[in-house]
Formats: C-alpha cells, structure tokens, sequence
C-alpha cells in the first residue's frame, strides 16, 4: 500500500477485501470495456490490418522517415539540454548575485520566459529569421543555412523557457542547503561569489539532480513543437510516411510508443538517481567523529592531539 | 500596432484561447479526479489502470496528441466531434478535437496533483481521526479531504498555467488561435515583430499570472497549520 492508501484507507479485513474484490472487478470490467468498444470501433475501420501495420516491418519506413525524424528530434533535444542547462547554471547565479541591479534583470528575464509559451518563442524566432530583413541578414552572415532556420528557432524558443525552469530550479535548491554551508564557507574566508560557485550551487546541482533530468523528459517533449514551425522532427516525418502508407493512425500509435518509452526511460533514470542519493543521505554521522557531550569534550590541556578514541 | 490590433482581431485569437483553455480545464478536472480515484482506489487492478493512463498520457508529446486526434481519430477514422452540417463545421470541430487533445493530457497532470494533495495529509490525521471513532465516510469528509483539497490548490494552479500555456498548440490543427494571429502578423510587418512578440508575451503574463496570484493566496490563506 502506498502512502497515500494508508491515509485515505484502514488495513482491510475479510469483508472489506471481499468488496475491493467486487469492486476490482466492476472497474476492470468497465475500463476493459471502455477499451474494447474503441478497439472494436477501430478495428471496425480496418486499422487493424496486416496491410496497415506491415509498413513498420520494412527498412525502408524506418531508413528514410522514422530514423531521421527521431534523430532530428534528439538532435535538438540534446542540443536544447546543454544549451539549457549552462544557461540556466549562468542564470542562477546571476539572479543570486550581490549586485541588485542584475539580480532585478536576471528576475525580470527567468519570470518573462517562464510565462511565455514555448510554442510563441518558436513561431517568433522562425518568422523573423524568414521575414526580418536585418535578421535575416545576420543569421546568413553567422552562417546559417536556410534550411537550417528551423532548427534554430526550435533549439532557441527551448533553450529560453527551460534555462528560465532551470535557473529556478538550482535557486530552489541553494535555498534548501543548510545556512551553515553558506556561513562555513564565509568564516575560512571565501567571498560571496565563490561561496556560491565553490560549495553552494554544486551541492545544490547534486541534491537537485533528479529535477534535471525530469526536465530533460519536458524538453524532449517539447521538440515535438517543431512539427508546427516545419522542423522535419519525428511528428512531421511520420505524417509523411502516414500518407505515403495511408496509415496514419497506425503511425502514429507507433510513434507514440516511441515517445513513451524514450521518456520512460528517462524517468526511470531520474527516479533511479532519486533512491540512490535517499539511501546516500541516510548513512550515518561521518565516522570517527564522536559526539561531543561535556563528558567526552577534550580536556583543555590535550589541544594539541585531539584524543579521538577512548 | 494599434491598427494591427484590429486587423488581425487579437483579442478574437487570444479569445479562442481562453475558451479552449476554460473547456479543457473543466473536462481535465472530471476526467483527472476520475483516473486519480483509480490511482488511489484500494484496488490494485485499478491502480494499475490509474498509473498506466498517467504514464502513458505524461510522456507523449501534446503537439502529437492533437495532431493524432485530427488526422487519426478525426480524418482516418471519421469521429465528428460537432454535427457534420453545422456552417462552421471545420473550426468547430478542429476546436473540440483540440479540446479533446488538451483534456486526455491534461487529465494525467490532474490525477497528479490531487494525489500529491493527498499525500500531504500526515497518517496520524487518519488514525487519530479513527481513534477518536469516525467511520469511515466521516473522517474522510471532516479530516482527510479537506486537508488533501488544500494540499492540491498549488499543484492544480500549476498544471492551469502549464493548460493555459499549451493552448497555443491547438494552432498545429487549424485553430486560429494567437500563435497564428501572431504568425500571420509578424509576416504582414516583419519590421515591427519584436513589438508584436511583446504584445503577445504580456497577453500571456496576463492571463497567466492572476491565476499564479489566486493559486499562492488561496494555499497561504487555507494552509493546514501543521
């Protein structure tokens, strides 16, 4: 039981059992039932044919369509994480600077860009490095190809909201280390600015790990937004290989499936990393350090070699 | 801009908006509450229903979901959402297969959020409201629920400005909406398109932020003194 069933419900005894037994069944069966009916309807529609789902079974589907779809995919979204996650690092410490009037900008910025949708940062980068005349100009003169517009204003409308999710992301979690980090690393003499780049904002990266890389989850989902502005992503490459095989529906579970298992993969890991530091975080005091009680205290003339066991 | 604004009928697009998102939060809410009843059912077969559901649904892509209920369930398979001789039959129906992508996706971030607010609730409220010899149906009414609804407040606050947000890929089917207002403006005066972007940003702060407000009020306002 979890531990929200052990809130909402008592341990149940044998007529309690009897009647989850009746109601398993009930919400089985109607759930199932929900299913079936749309299978039927679907299969009713000869979705389930062999003709429909043998396309995925050549090479050729998965050479020239699914492959490149998902690799242009994870390109943007691997691209998207690095490009995010410096940013963000940057962007935390700037919004906890000692200097007010960066802190009020790096605000101002982190608090625009998380309200914004990512789909609107998307469309605008695209349409102005098409459109804009001067823009267009100096995204040529950097040497970016016509074809590879797309991709930019993809990684660009990314890399503005998640390096915004992660800059509050590390903030949150510099703010949940302990003080004495903080005043440990002030007393032997660091300056506010290494305290932070030294001792707070690594530990904060560590304890906030899982964190990062659910966002990762997001920021592959969100690569998916390029089908909108014609990135040629995994959406849009299966549309096309939908209407070359007129199976669209089909494609598109499959594609979905893709998707699932790609991100449940990733949650998995974030997961993975979560149990891993609980079980770190609960080892004991660091050994060879007994606690100090005025019994045990050393005794003032012993200052020299701290007598460590007794 | 001003005239811009006229011509290309913002507030008409950000309307759009605002009704899909009003819609789909309404269906979000009752789907989301029926599959966190599954998830939190005593149950394990509907458990494992509840999860599967949530686990599916949060790692597809949105843009895929509403692109799917268009050319899958819609063209392929022929679901009309709004009767086939309705004079605006194409934007209704592309408006209620978004609301559809919108709610099924959302619904799994609901059923997250009002799991979390149960969990919130400590186990000593249960057991001391059993010990002091509620039923069941008692202490879920006078102590566990009212506990776990305020716990969920932040959370469903959360997933309405992610819902509200989100709306925008309802452009990807044909709705037009403010992404395809601001498209088709920033493409009609591409020299004033920062000015626009801006526009169309602050008309997000706007609708976004007083539910962020709302939300942080009602949580510190209702907050369980623990």
């Amino acid at each position: 039981m979890s531990a929200a069933q052990q809130v909402l419900f008592d341990l149940p005894g044998p007529r309690a059992r009897r009647r989850h037994l009746i109601g398993g069944v009930i919400g089985s069966a109607l759930c199932l039932g929900l299913l079936g009916v749309a299978m039927v309807r679907v299969a009713e529609q000869g979705q389930f044919e062999a003709a429909k789902w043998l396309p995925f079974t050549e090479s050729q589907s998965w050479q020239f369509y699914l492959l490149p779809g998902l690799l242009a995919t994870m390109r943007a979204a691997a691209v998207a994480i690095v490009m995010s996650m410096v940013l963000g690092i940057v962007l935390a410490m700037m919004r906890m600077s000692d200097i007010a009037p960066l802190r009020w900008a790096t605000s101002v910025f982190v608090e625009f860009f998380r309200a914004v949708p990512v789909l609107i940062m998307m469309i605008f980068t695209w349409v102005m490095l098409v459109k804009n005349p001067t823009l267009r100009e100096a995204s040529a003169s950097l040497g970016i190809q016509s074809s590879d517009v797309t991709f930019v204003a993809v990684v660009t409308g990314l890399v503005l909201y998640n390096s915004s999710v992660i800059c509050e992301v590390v903030r949150n979690g510099v703010t949940s280390l302990p003080a004495g980090q903080r005043e440990a690393g002030l007393s032997i003499g660091l300056s506010p600015s290494q305290v932070r780049r030294l001792i707070l904002v690594p530990q904060a990266l560590t304890a906030m790990l899982p964190a990062l890389v659910s966002q990762i989850v997001v920021i592959t989902k969100d690569s998916a937004l390029g089908y909108i502005i014609t990135y040629p992503e995994l959406v849009s490459r299966t549309r096309q290989l939908g209407s070359a095989n007129a199976n669209t529906f089909v494609a598109y579970l499959v594609v979905a499936l893709i998707f699932i298992l790609l991100n449940w993969a990733i949650t998995k890991a974030a997961e993975w990393l979560e149990a891993r530091q609980r079980r770190r975080r609960r080892t004991p005091t660091p050994r060879g350090v007994p606690p100090v009680t005025m019994e045990t205290a050393a005794p003032a003339d012993s200052l020299d070699i701290p007598e460590r066991r007794p | 801009v001003l005239e811009l604004i006229e011509q290309f009928n913002v507030f008409g697009a950000f309307w759009l908006n605002i009704r899909l998102a009003a819609v789909s939060f309404v269906l979000a809410m009752v789907l989301g509450t029926v599959v966190a009843i599954l998830r939190l059912a005593p149950v394990s077969v509907l458990n494992w229903f509840g999860s599967t559901y949530v686990t599916l649904l949060r790692n597809t892509p949105l843009t895929l979901i509403i692109v799917f209920a268009n050319l899958g369930l819609w063209a392929q398979l022929g679901i009309d959402m709004v009767p086939r001789d309705r004079p605006n039959f194409i934007l209704e129906n592309n408006f209620w297969l978004a609301v559809l992508g919108l709610t099924v996706y959302h619904a799994a971030f609901i059923c997250e959020a009002i799991r979390s607010g149960v969990n919130t609730v400590p186990v000593g409220q249960a057991e001391a409201a059993r010990s002091i010899g509620l039923t069941f149906p008692q202490s879920l009414r006078e102590v566990i629920l009212p506990q776990a609804f305020r716990g969920a407040i932040t959370p469903i606050g959360n997933v309405l400005i992610a819902l509200i947000k989100n709306t925008t890929v309802a452009v990807a089917i044909g709705n037009r909406e403010i992404a395809y207002a601001m498209r088709n403006m920033i493409e009609f005066r591409p020299d004033a398109g920062l000015l626009i972007f801006l526009l169309v940003a602050i008309g997000f702060v706007i609708l976004t932020l007083p539910v962020g407000l709302l939300t942080s009020w009602l949580s510190t306002r209702l907050a369980v003194k623990r």
